[in-house]
Formats: C-alpha cells, sequence, structure tokens
C-alpha cells in the first residue's frame, strides 16, 4: 500500500516539473535569430493587449491593455483617456496623471496628433521622465472616442510615427469591439424576432370549431373560447424569452383541446413527464410549434386517428423532450432543406424556427434532432440543459 | 433468505426506474402530467438519496463501540438540513443552478471556480461512494461468505447497468421508494427487538464509559466530536447528490417546505440506528471484539427474534441495507458522472456514459485499496471536505456580496486541498496517535475555520474582482418568485 503511494508521489513530484520544462524548452527552441524573435515579441506583445480592448474603451480594458502598449512603444508613461476621463496611466509620473486630460483636450476636439513640449507637459521636477508628450486620437466611424498619450524625454520623427501606428491598431480593435457588440445585439434582436408566432391556420380554424359548436353546444363552446383566450395571452405575452417546461405544456394542453374538439377523437395524445424536468427553464414556445407541427403536417394529411407522444424525460444535467407522431412523415432530404433555411414556407417552418432558437441559446450542440420518412411518422427530439447563465423563467 | 431479499430489493428498484415512468405518467391528462412533485415526494426523494449505509448500518456500529458521543452523528446528520433550510435551500433554488459548479458559475461568473468546484464535487462523491461498497462488500460476506470486493462490485455493476439503461429517468420514484422501504425495514425488526427485550426482562446497560458523553475510549473527546458536529451540520449542504434533488421543486418556498419535511423524515428515522446500537451493546458485544460492528444492525434480528421470524426480519434488514448502498450509490453516480460529462469531457450522452463508468471505477478501487474503516466514520470525512469547500462558497456567496472569484477559488484550493490531504492519509495510511491522528482524522474543526478566513481576507485583498452582476444575482437569490423586480435577462454568448 504505501510503495504504490510512494509511487504515485514520486511521480507527480517528477513528472509534472519535467512537463513544464520540456514546455519551456521547447518554446525557446522554435525562436530564429533575433529579427524573428523581436518580431515574435512585437506580436506577442500586441496580441496580449487585444482582448481587453475588445469589451470597447473600459476602464478596466484600458488599464489591462496600457500595461502591454507600453512596453510596445517603450516610453516612460502611457495614458488611454475617453472623450470625458482618463482611464488608464501606464508608467512613471503619475502626479502627471490629473493632467493627462488637458493634454488630450485639443486631439480629443480636432482629432489631430498634436505633440506637446516641456512647456506644457514638464513639471518640476527634474529627474521627471514625462517632459514630451504625442498625443494620438482613436477613432470610431470618424468620430474620436478617446486618446492615446506617450510620455517621455523626448519626441522624435520615429516615436510619433510609432505611436500613431499603435493607436491605429487599437481602433481596429475598438471596431472590432464595436463590430462584437453589433453582432451580439443582432443575435438577441434575431432570437426575440423568432419567437415563434401562432400561425393565422390556427385562429382561423380554432374560431370556425368554436362557431360550429355555438348553436349545438353553447357551453362547450364557451369552454372552448375560454381555452382559446388563454392559449393566446400566453402565446402573446410580450415579457421574458423563457418560461418553464410546466407553463409550456399547460399551453399545448390548450392547443390541443382546441384541435380535439376539430379532430374528434381521431386525436389521441400520450404524454410521459419526468417530473423532476417540469421546472427547467426553456425557450419560449419552443415544444408547442413542434406539437403543432405533428397535428398539421403529420396528421392532417392522413385518413384515419393519429397519435401523438410528447416525452419528456430527465438526462443528467439535461432535460429530453420529443414530440413522436404516427403521420404521414417527410422525406429527409426536404426536412434537411428545410432546416437549413432553404425552405421558406410549408411543412416544417416551425420546427426550423425552435432549432434556430435553440442554436441562438444553447449552441450548435443543443439543434433539433429529426428522425423522419415518408409514410413512417416523425420524431422531433430535443435536448434543453438544466442550466445556463442567464437563462431563468419569467 | 436474506440473499432472496437483495434479489428481490434490486428488482424492485430497477423496475420501479424503468416502469415508474409509465405507470405513473401514461395519460392525456395533462393537469396530472404537468404537476410538479409534492414537497413529500420530493422529500422522500432526498431522505431516500440521503440515507446511506452510514446512516443505516453504520451508526449503530459506531454507537455499540463508543456510546454517548456518537449520537451526535444522527443529529448532526438531521440538523444539517436545519442549516440547508436557513440559510441556502430557497435562495439556491432561485439561482436557478441544477450542480454546485452551476452555483458557483453563476454566482462569481467565473469558469475557473467552475472547474475547481467540479473537481471537488468528483471528489467528494468518490470518498461518498467508497464506504458504500466498502459495507456492501461486509454485508455480502456476512450473508455468503463471499469476498469482501464481490459485495462492492455487485452494486457497483447495478448502479452502473441500472443508470445506462436509463433506471434512473424517474428517479424522485426510486428514490422515495427507497425511503420508505428504509425506515420500513429499520422500524418494523426494532418492534419485535423492543418486545424480545421486553419479554427479556429489560436488560440495562452499566458501562459508565459507554453511558457517560465524553468519558468513552476516544482520543480527545471534546475535539473530536467539536469536529464531527461542524462537519456534519455544515457539510450536508455540499453534497452534490442532495443539491440535484431540490432543483425538482418548482420555486424556492418549495423548496424551504420540502427541506421542512426533509427534517421530519430523517429525524424519525434516526431515532431507529440509535436503538439498534443500545440493543447491540446488550445482545452482540462480541461484534466489538471480532470488528464487525457495522454488522450489528443485521445481525441482532437473528440474536435476539429467532427462529423464522427472525430469519424473515434478519432478511428485511439485509434487504434495506441493499437499498441503502444502491439508492445512494444511484444517486452520486448521477451526479458526479454529470459533473465529470459536462465539465471534464465533452457533454452529451456518450461521455455520460464514460463519465458513469469512470464515476464509479475510481471508488470501487479505493475501496479495495483502503483500510477498513467504520463505514460511518469515511462517510463522515467526505462531509469534513464538503463543509470546508462548499459551505464556506454557497454560504458566503448567498450572504455577502463582496465574495470574489479570486477569494472563492483560494478557499476552495487551501481548505479542499488541506481536507482531502487529511482524509485520504486517514483512508490509506496506518493511523497516528496522539493529536495529529485526531486532527487528521477530524479535520472539520481546523479546516472549516480556515476555509471561511481565505475566502473571506482574499476577497477582501481583492475588492476589484467583485463579479460585476452581483447586486443582479443577488436580487435573484433573495427576491421571491412573485416580486416583480428585474432579475436579468439572457444574452447571447459571448454578449455584454
Amino acid at each position: 500500500m504505501e510503495a504504490v503511494i510512494a509511487t504515485l508521489v514520486v511521480v507527480a513530484v517528477i513528472g509534472v516539473p519535467a512537463l513544464l520544462l520540456r514546455r519551456v524548452l521547447r518554446g525557446r527552441r522554435d525562436l530564429g535569430g533575433p529579427v524573428d524573435r523581436a518580431t515574435f515579441e512585437t506580436l506577442h506583445t500586441a496580441s496580449l493587449a487585444a482582448p481587453p480592448l475588445r469589451s470597447g474603451l473600459t476602464a478596466q480594458g484600458a488599464e489591462k491593455a496600457a500595461r502591454h502598449l507600453g512596453v510596445l512603444l517603450g516610453q516612460a508613461a502611457l495614458a488611454i483617456t475617453n472623450a470625458e476621463e482618463l482611464l488608464a496611466w501606464e508608467g512613471a509620473g503619475g502626479h502627471h496623471a490629473q493632467a493627462a486630460l488637458d493634454h488630450a483636450k485639443d486631439t480629443l476636439a480636432g482629432g489631430r496628433t498634436r505633440v506637446l513640449g516641456p512647456d506644457v507637459v514638464a513639471c518640476g521636477d527634474l529627474d521627471c521622465p514625462v517632459r514630451h508628450a504625442i498625443v494620438v486620437p482613436l477613432t470610431t466611424d470618424d468620430r474620436v472616442v478617446g486618446t492615446l498619450t506617450a510620455y517621455g524625454t523626448q519626441a522624435s520623427a520615429g516615436l510619433v510615427r510609432a505611436a500613431e501606428e499603435v493607436g491605429r491598431w487599437v481602433d481596429a480593435q475598438l471596431e472590432l469591439a464595436d463590430l462584437d457588440r453589433s453582432r451580439t445585439l443582432l443575435m438577441e434582436a434575431e432570437v426575440r424576432a423568432l419567437r415563434a408566432q401562432i400561425s393565422p391556420h390556427f385562429i382561423y380554424n380554432s374560431l370556425t370549431t368554436i362557431a360550429s359548436f355555438v348553436r349545438t353546444d353553447p357551453e362547450r363552446a364557451r369552454e372552448l373560447l375560454l381555452e382559446f383566450a388563454d392559449f393566446t395571452r400566453y402565446s402573446f405575452r410580450r415579457h421574458g424569452d423563457f418560461t418553464t417546461l410546466a407553463e409550456e405544456l399547460r399551453s399545448i394542453d390548450r392547443y390541443l383541446l382546441l384541435e380535439r374538439a376539430r379532430f374528434g377523437d381521431d386525436l389521441h395524445v400520450t404524454l410521459r413527464i419526468a417530473p423532476e424536468v417540469l421546472p427547467v427553464a426553456v425557450p419560449f414556445l419552443c415544444v408547442q410549434p413542434l406539437v403543432e407541427n405533428a397535428v398539421r403536417h403529420g396528421l392532417e394529411g392522413k385518413p384515419g386517428p393519429g397519435r401523438i407522444t410528447i416525452l419528456a424525460e430527465d438526462g443528467g444535467a439535461e432535460c429530453v423532450i420529443s414530440v413522436e407522431d404516427d403521420g404521414v412523415g417527410m422525406d429527409p432530404d426536404r426536412m434537411r432543406r428545410v432546416l437549413a433555411g432553404e425552405a421558406r414556407s410549408g411543412a416544417g417552418i416551425g420546427l426550423a424556427n425552435v432549432d434556430e432558437r435553440q442554436r441562438q441559446v444553447y449552441g450548435d450542440a443543443y439543434g433539433l434532432v429529426v428522425e423522419t420518412a415518408e409514410g413512417a411518422g416523425m420524431k422531433v427530439s430535443l435536448r434543453v440543459p438544466k442550466y445556463r447563465p442567464g437563462v431563468s423563467a419569467t | 433468505m436474506s440473499l432472496a431479499a437483495v434479489v428481490l430489493v434490486v428488482v424492485a428498484t430497477v423496475s420501479i426506474g424503468t416502469f415508474g415512468l409509465r405507470l405513473s405518467r401514461t395519460t392525456s391528462d395533462f393537469y396530472v402530467a404537468s404537476r410538479t412533485v409534492s414537497p413529500l415526494w420530493n422529500a422522500s426523494a432526498i431522505g431516500g438519496e440521503y440515507l446511506s449505509a452510514a446512516s443505516f448500518l453504520g451508526i449503530a456500529g459506531l454507537i455499540l463501540a463508543y456510546g454517548a458521543d456518537m449520537l451526535w452523528l444522527p443529529v448532526g446528520w438531521t440538523g444539517g438540513y436545519l442549516v440547508l433550510l436557513v440559510l441556502v435551500s430557497a435562495p439556491l433554488r432561485r439561482s436557478g443552478a441544477y450542480t454546485l459548479p452551476d452555483f458557483a458559475e453563476a454566482r462569481l461568473e467565473s469558469m475557473r471556480v467552475r472547474r475547481a468546484a467540479s473537481v471537488l464535487v468528483v471528489l467528494i462523491g468518490w470518498f461518498y461512494l467508497m464506504p458504500q461498497f466498502q459495507s456492501a462488500g461486509l454485508v455480502l460476506r456476512t450473508l455468503t461468505g463471499a469476498p469482501v470486493w464481490a459485495g462492492g462490485l455487485l452494486v457497483a455493476v447495478v448502479v452502473v447497468v441500472n443508470v445506462l439503461s436509463g433506471g434512473m429517468r424517474s428517479i424522485t420514484f426510486v428514490q422515495a421508494f427507497q425511503y420508505w422501504l428504509k425506515l420500513t425495514a429499520l422500524a418494523v425488526p426494532v418492534i419485535f427487538l423492543l418486545l424480545a427485550w421486553r419479554g427479556d426482562g429489560m436488560p440495562g446497560i452499566t458501562d459508565q464509559q459507554w453511558l457517560v458523553p465524553l468519558a468513552g475510549t476516544r482520543e480527545h473527546p471534546v475535539y473530536a466530536t467539536y469536529s464531527v458536529i461542524l462537519a456534519t451540520f455544515l457539510g450536508t449542504m455540499g453534497l452534490p447528490h442532495v443539491l440535484v434533488r431540490f432543483y425538482t421543486n418548482p420555486d424556492g418556498r418549495a423548496a424551504r417546505r420540502t427541506t421542512l419535511v426533509v427534517l421530519g423524515l430523517l429525524g424519525a428515522f434516526y431515532l431507529l440506528p440509535a436503538l439498534y446500537g443500545a440493543l447491540g451493546r446488550i445482545y452482540a458485544p462480541d461484534l466489538l471484539v471480532s470488528g464487525h460492528g457495522d454488522a450489528v444492525v443485521l445481525t441482532l434480528p437473528e440474536r435476539v427474534v429467532g427462529g423464522a421470524l427472525g430469519d424473515l426480519l434478519g432478511a428485511l434488514v439485509t434487504g434495506g441495507a441493499f437499498a441503502a448502498f444502491l439508492s445512494t450509490s444511484s444517486g452520486l453516480t448521477v451526479s458526479v458522472a454529470g459533473v465529470i460529462a459536462q465539465d471534464i469531457l465533452h457533454g452529451g450522452v456518450r461521455s455520460f456514459r464514460v463519465a458513469t463508468v469512470l464515476a464509479v471505477a475510481m471508488p470501487l478501487m479505493l475501496a479495495t485499496m483502503a483500510r477498513a474503516l467504520p463505514v460511518a466514520d469515511v462517510v463522515g470525512l467526505a462531509f469534513a471536505v464538503a463543509a470546508s469547500t462548499f459551505c464556506p462558497l454557497l454560504v458566503l456567496g448567498i450572504w455577502w456580496r463582496r465574495l470574489t472569484d479570486a477569494g472563492a477559488l483560494a478557499g476552495l484550493l487551501v481548505s479542499g486541498g488541506l481536507a482531502c490531504t487529511a482524509v485520504m492519509w486517514t483512508i490509506v495510511s496506518g493511523p497516528l496517535r496522539g493529536w495529529p491522528g485526531v486532527l487528521l482524522a477530524q479535520p472539520a474543526a481546523w479546516t472549516v475555520p480556515i476555509a471561511f478566513g481565505v475566502m473571506v481576507v482574499v476577497s477582501l485583498l481583492t475588492p476589484g474582482r467583485v463579479p460585476a452582476g452581483v447586486a443582479r444575482t443577488m436580487v435573484r437569490l433573495h427576491a421571491p418568485e412573485t416580486l416583480d423586480v428585474d432579475r436579468g435577462d439572457w444574452h447571447p454568448r459571448g454578449g455584454a
């Protein structure tokens, strides 16, 4: 026993440092001559400065980026401001920090690079390295959003060019950050736009069915009308992108009640629901379209009675939902085209919509899985993680 | 006959798991199907999953050996739910987190803390599974004389097959059934035992060392007792298989109610092992000499009642013991495998299968390697690790807004590392004498304060790292669901 433990400890004690050492040595070996190394160092420093800037011009990001940009320029100090305030001061002469925004004022107004001499910058301390300043504007979409200032003992033409280049590089990063932000907004807008809408067919069909009962069975008509009202209230609600699976099932219940009024006894529904998954937060209206698809495209075209099986199972950290019908099914290739977004109308559009939203919210691994063939019914399954940051039923 | 009982329990467990869903929920009645589980069902399920071999066999064995001091174990294992009820249950449910790593990520917005939490979940799960397998081995040996590893292997195989074939799909019903089975298996024999004891002229116990608290033969009993109290009261909230069951509650209020019912159910159950321990002291003190204290619950019915009735009661108890192994092991395996699959492998169905095997294989190996310690002691160690890692994470995370990711990570690593080292030392290596031995065998009293201290100090030193969304998170954790407040919204990946 002790021998086993001792061996394990020895392996760990020797193995881990050995692996680390190998990594470090290999890293060294790959670099070539001094020029290669200098290029590598510059690019590496630049790549280190990039991620903090990707969240835009914030104090936190600017502070982190300034550290690396300072190394890149090799000057005594470096300041980054936005249009209103100083975001970061990196390097020596911290007592100049309050003046940084003053130095940047003209550049912020005019949008041009300015070089400031000791008459403006220097302080009483003769040893202070902050004597000259090169102020470079940071622009996005031709608008000055901030400045980058390099402070040093001198300001040569070469330095000015270098500072301008660094400024331009920061511009590019900030533009990327802007792009990121708009992409995020786009995705959010897309998901909200994709929020399934109840089909006009269904409204029309429900109302005509209810109308047919008004004379013969007024009580039934009243009940159906109330169910219809509840269903529409749920489907038209404005707030929240998520709901619980229990709520979603209740909405499906109302939907099927209305459909059954139309189909009569030809529509059989089987439910198998694990109670563990009822509180799971799911995208709003992510199961109802699957059921609607099964009814409208699976069973409507089929003579005789049809059966729909709705399953919600517990799968560890996920919940597995599937909707199966024994209707007419669909050509798999056509289904594939519909899910790929190539067909804009007809059967399966509701599925494509749910698929798209699932992928947006949970990632590509969580798209719909459709098993179907012509005349063989259709089974649509989806997985929903029980927890995802930010996702909660409201 | 006992063997038949074991087979019966295994078959019942597997079939309820497989068909329970079909029987109870095959209906076109949406109202029935979409109704959430009632607090009583849910509490039974938590109880079923929670009452392990340590509770069913171990406590009685320890009481038999050490007397009154050991009563703190059942008290603490129940009292843990009181702390859980007051401090954790409702906010945790409202956080929407399913596992402990989920909570870490939701609260601290850091993948690093999440990963550290995942590793700790796996370790705690393994420490908890190991003694289950060990005592399964003990029971099977008592029954059939099979080698010690055989029982553990049997339970492991049943659990893996059951989990992989989807038998844990209706986990709430399986576990709820197991609770009532375990309660019956201890409560019915105890009635007959007490009757026989009365018929016997009610012999008493005169051993003062056994009867009087803190007078036993254990070293440094005061320290050890306080350490047990800390570990059990604070460790319950950090057990991975307990917390996932709270997710089944529809909201925070239901989570509190469930916890309250759990307190009642466990309180009722834990009265029984103490009785077995005391009766064992009268009728089976020889078990102590042979070092098989954990077998006292199994041995008593035959010895005291005897005859065909004794055999029948013995079979009932043995069946209950196997229910305990199966339910706790299955629950732990599902939780541990879920975390391994999600955070260490890629996720998805296939990695869950691989993870299930991993989750069981490691503790099975440990069980064959480790020393034969009393089962309740080893489970107590798992509680100590949970108490010194997840308890501070949950309590500070829920009630202190200045907790930072750096603080949480430092606390988890430092005290988790210390506690795990102590546990490994106790399990694998020989016992030390004197203070070092006690400190290692009951680490909670020093690791829990260290954990809280490190988390608080490092958090205070890194005030800039307080998560950006802490105010939002706190609103979500503490505002009742019926309040219409802004709980934040979902944003696409990589979004602001």
